[in-house]
């Protein structure tokens, strides 16, 4: 971000310094109130205010107030449907219906019945969710930065047609090909079990198809930005490529390795049509293909059983997403989208 | 980033090495790695060569010429990489594009092919496989059929029948295999034990019951020869098919009817006035799924409403969450407002749940007789958000843009913090409006920065399987359509449905609309390369 904003300053230096000879003859405090009066779109942006002017509400109310009101319209359009799926899951009864009183009954019953309940293996999702998820995210880090590393440190006849081909692949995403996915794969577990329908393996196989189209880019950008010097003083030390790939780049590479491995994280817990055709028995399933069965029918479903296995699922994600911010939003513009 | 050298790796030299400098990089690599490094790649290779070998094994021995030699060709070639010297760039490429070529680039390859086919419930297998199906599936009991004493066994959790014939031999078989003679033991009269076969206690053949009155073992090769089965596990009478088939002609006789059916061409016997035997099989139908899917006019009609819808849904959710995003981001971009840091958290909390809870949490709060909003925020009325086709896409909007306007807010922030405040103070001191200001200045700037990922949000929305299939299943469901699609599907959920949802799945038309999908994502990027010159400035 730093390096950003230095860039657009230098585009307009021209300008600013004449806005800040021309701004000079005006006092400091006044110039800022009007620039804010300006921008709050009050009237009278010129208009000069003596300072030490006693609180006024109105004038409040125009700078910042009113925001205040925006931001807490949307926190409330934001949080409702959560703050009705934690009541939900804290209450004891079952149904829909019993949920639409807020917080009227507290207990954790709910957590208990999906817990326990037979008939729906929610630790089980839960399980094969963290591990398929997460050894999606690690294979998709390392395919993908072997690939970025060789694009953005090596010249080969090629190469060029190679990042256009990503660049085009990306375009095209794997869901698009379901039914083919679902057919290829029940071919291969008629030859080799293991790895075919109804396997994590196998699944895990096709995520990983989607990583290197998806990801490649993004850390090929950020492994241009580390300067080739720092090879070239490893590979005087005597630093083969592979030292240099795994000893300097991938840990000068760690925010983005970070943003690649959270984002593919958080796609494969989403991720639901390829996950419903290959994962068949109900305890091999992820929680996006579990969870959405149990409730395809709300009415009937036991919904603060569904509520409590939600509030249960969202928390890890919710957490990571909220730890790891920072570097997210940097990667957001670099273009996932969710 | 701290350092201050911005060196452009372009920069390097793109001619090729001379030898002494290839053999400077040779001793390097040589003296970095050691002798681990070697020992392990040794290790890993050896494990992938055993792979390979044990899965073209497997290939030959299922008659799987092609995929085997392709496994070996790729096995080799794997080898020929990590051995030489030189080949560095594809060392790292390698393990990503096997999966690239193969679960992407194949795919949708192969999509095209099954576009073609028709390929689905009632046409998944080979004519041979077809023929035995029909056979077996039209199975009666000969009225005269001596019994047979049998013994059901099992291995390796395949039921076999030990047949004694009338001879006194014992004949083996399954539902795959017919009956060939074997070696077994008899109590008396009857074969009770074969080596490697379980016999089947009297227990198991109580539990197994469904299994095993299920089994129809082939008498010889010939189908029409008839089968073996066993109401009760203990004897066994003969069965033949009520249809005949006639190898040379290609036809099949109903015994009882005198109907014929004969194969058409179109993957299906079919009699003269048109009843067809399933299952079928698999074969090319040409442009059919196409032509079909275009000009049934019960087909064509839910295409056009969903391609029109899937553009709507797509660009109102880009532009409502942009908007929104945009108006946020200029509320909360002042940096006089307290608390700003705690709305943010809490307004991005939609973005941080994975969508697929979310929009089930919609859907239950949605819900028309029991749900949230229609009980407690409107006091009882009974707005069916989700079961009328006006009202449901306008639910699916509102979702979409309660999931996707932190994303938006997050961008736009980013993007105006970026913009350097002497900007604005210029304007201002120039005696801009802040109106003009946003729209002539800011605006502008914002745009470069967010163009680009507003077509990416747009590709997404296109394709946004989890809000539409999570919250309304694509419904209210379209009942004129003979396939399972409603008002408020997208191309995807419309895909993923006629494949894998409904009474019967129709591979080959879910892959033609795959194949419009993949048509009108390929212009799309065409436009959107043409316009942001990315593939240009690629270097």
């Amino acid at each position: 971000m730093a390096k950003e904003t230095k860039q657009h300053r230098s585009w307009v230096e021209g300008p600013v310094v004449e806005a800040e000879i021309l701004a000079a003859g005006l006092d400091t405090e006044a110039r800022r109130r009007a620039i804010a009066d300006a921008d709050a779109g009050g009237p009278g942006g010129t208009e000069y205010v003596p300072p030490r002017k006693p609180f006024s509400f109105g004038r409040w109310f125009r700078a910042t107030g009113w925001r205040h009101i925006v931001g807490i319209v949307m926190v409330v359009f934001a949080l409702f449907p959560i703050v009705f799926v934690v009541s939900s899951s804290l209450n004891p009864q079952g149904t829909l219906t019993g949920s639409n009183a807020l917080f009227s009954k507290i207990g954790l019953e709910s957590y208990v019945r999906i817990l326990t309940d037979p008939q729906v293996p929610f630790t089980q999702w839960f399980a094969n969710t963290i591990v398929i998820a997460g050894i999606t995210a690690v294979g998709t880090v390392f395919l993908g930065a072997l690939a970025a590393y060789s694009f953005s440190r090596m010249r080969f006849t090629g190469r060029r047609v190679g990042l256009v081909s990503i660049v085009i692949v990306q375009m095209f995403p794997q869901m698009l090909a379901v039914v083919a996915i679902f057919l290829l794969m029940s071919a291969i577990s008629d030859w080799f079990p293991a790895i075919g329908l109804n396997t994590h393996i196998g699944l895990i196989m096709v995520y990983l198809g989607g990583a290197l189209g998806v990801n490649t880019f993004l850390m090929y950008g950020f492994f241009n930005t580390i300067p080739a010097s720092i090879d070239e003083a490893a590979k005087i030390d005597g630093a083969g490529h592979a030292r240099i790939f795994f000893t300097i780049i991938l840990r000068l590479a760690a925010p983005i390795l970070a943003v690649v491995a959270l984002l593919s994280f958080i796609f494969s817990v989403n991720e639901f049509a390829v996950a419903s055709v290959i994962l068949i028995d109900t305890e091999k399933q992820t929680l996006a293909v579990g969870l959405t069965k149990l409730v395809s029918n709300p009415r009937y479903a036991d919904w603060s059983a569904f509520s409590a296995g939600a509030v249960m699922a969202m928390l890890p994600v919710v957490a990571l997403f909220l730890w790891l911010q920072k570097y997210i939003v940097g990667g957001l513009t670099a273009g996932a989208v969710k | 980033m701290t350092t201050t050298i911005d060196e452009d790796v372009t920069a390097e030299t793109p001619q090729k090495p001379t030898n002494r400098q290839r053999r400077a990089a040779n001793i390097a690599d040589a003296a970095s790695g050691g002798l681990k490094m070697i020992l392990l790649k040794i290790v890993m290779l050896a494990i992938l060569d055993a792979i390979a070998v044990y899965a073209v094994f497997v290939l030959v021995m299922n008659n799987q010429w092609l995929v085997a030699a392709v496994v070996a060709v790729v096995a080799a070639a794997v080898n020929w990489i990590y051995f030489s010297r030189r080949k560095l760039p594809a060392k790292y490429l390698t393990p990503g594009l096997i999966f690239l070529v193969l679960f992407q680039v194949f795919v949708l390859v192969y999509t095209g092919y099954i576009a073609f086919t028709n390929y689905g419930t009632g046409h998944n297998g080979s004519k041979e496989q077809a023929v035995s199906s029909l056979m077996a599936s039209s199975l009666q009991r000969v009225e005269d059929s001596p019994a047979y004493p049998v013994t059901v066994v099992d291995r390796a959790g395949t039921l076999g029948l030990l047949v004694t014939d009338p001879d006194g031999d014992a004949l083996i078989g399954t539902n795959d295999t017919p009956l060939d003679e074997v070696d077994a033991e008899f109590d008396g009269e009857k074969a009770v034990a074969v080596d490697g076969w379980t016999t089947l206690q009297f227990a198991d053949v109580i539990a197994r019951t469904d299994e095993i009155t299920e089994l129809a073992v082939p008498v010889s090769d010939d189908p029409n020869d008839g089968a073996l089965r066993t109401p009760d596990g203990s004897s066994a009478y003969q069965y033949v098919s009520t249809l005949e088939y006639d190898e040379a002609s290609g036809t099949m006789t109903d015994v009882t009817t005198g109907t014929v059916y004969s194969d058409i061409g179109t993957g299906a016997f079919t009699s003269d006035d048109g009843e067809e035997l399933l299952p079928g099989w698999q074969i090319t139908v040409g442009f059919d799924n196409f032509v079909r899917a275009v000009t049934d006019p019960r087909l064509a009609q839910p295409l056009v409403y969903v391609t029109l819808w899937t553009f709507a849904f797509a660009l109102i959710s880009v532009a409502s969450t942009f908007f929104l995003g945009l108006f946020l981001a200029i509320v909360f971009n002042d940096v006089r407002m307290r608390g700003r840091r705690y709305y943010r958290v809490l307004m991005i909390l939609p973005y941080a749940i994975p969508s697929f809870l979310s929009a089930l949490i919609w859907a239950g709060m949605m819900n028309e007789s029991f749900g949230f909003i229609n009980q407690v925020l409107l006091g009882g009325a009974e707005i069916p958000w989700l079961t009328d086709p006006w009202v449901a896409k306008f639910s699916v909007l509102l979702v979409n843009l309660w999931l996707g306007f932190p994303y938006m807010f997050l961008v736009c922030m980013g993007a105006l913090q970026s913009i350097p405040d002497e900007l604005q103070e210029a304007a201002t001191v120039d005696g801009a409006k802040p109106w003009a200001v946003f729209r002539l200045i800011k605006l502008p700037l914002l745009l470069v920065t967010v163009a680009p990922l507003l077509i990416a949000s747009f590709a997404f929305n296109f394709n946004n399987f989890n809000t539409i299939y999570m919250l309304t299943d694509g419904g209210p469901r379209d009942s004129n359509a003979p396939i399972p699609v409603g008002f408020t599907d997208i191309l995807i959920t419309m895909v993923y449905k006629v494949a894998f949802t409904g009474q019967s799945r129709d591979y080959g038309l879910a892959s033609a609309y795959s194949i419009i999908i993949f048509i009108i994502v390929a212009v799309i990027a065409v436009i959107a390369f043409r316009r942001t010159k990315t593939l240009e400035e690629l270097n």
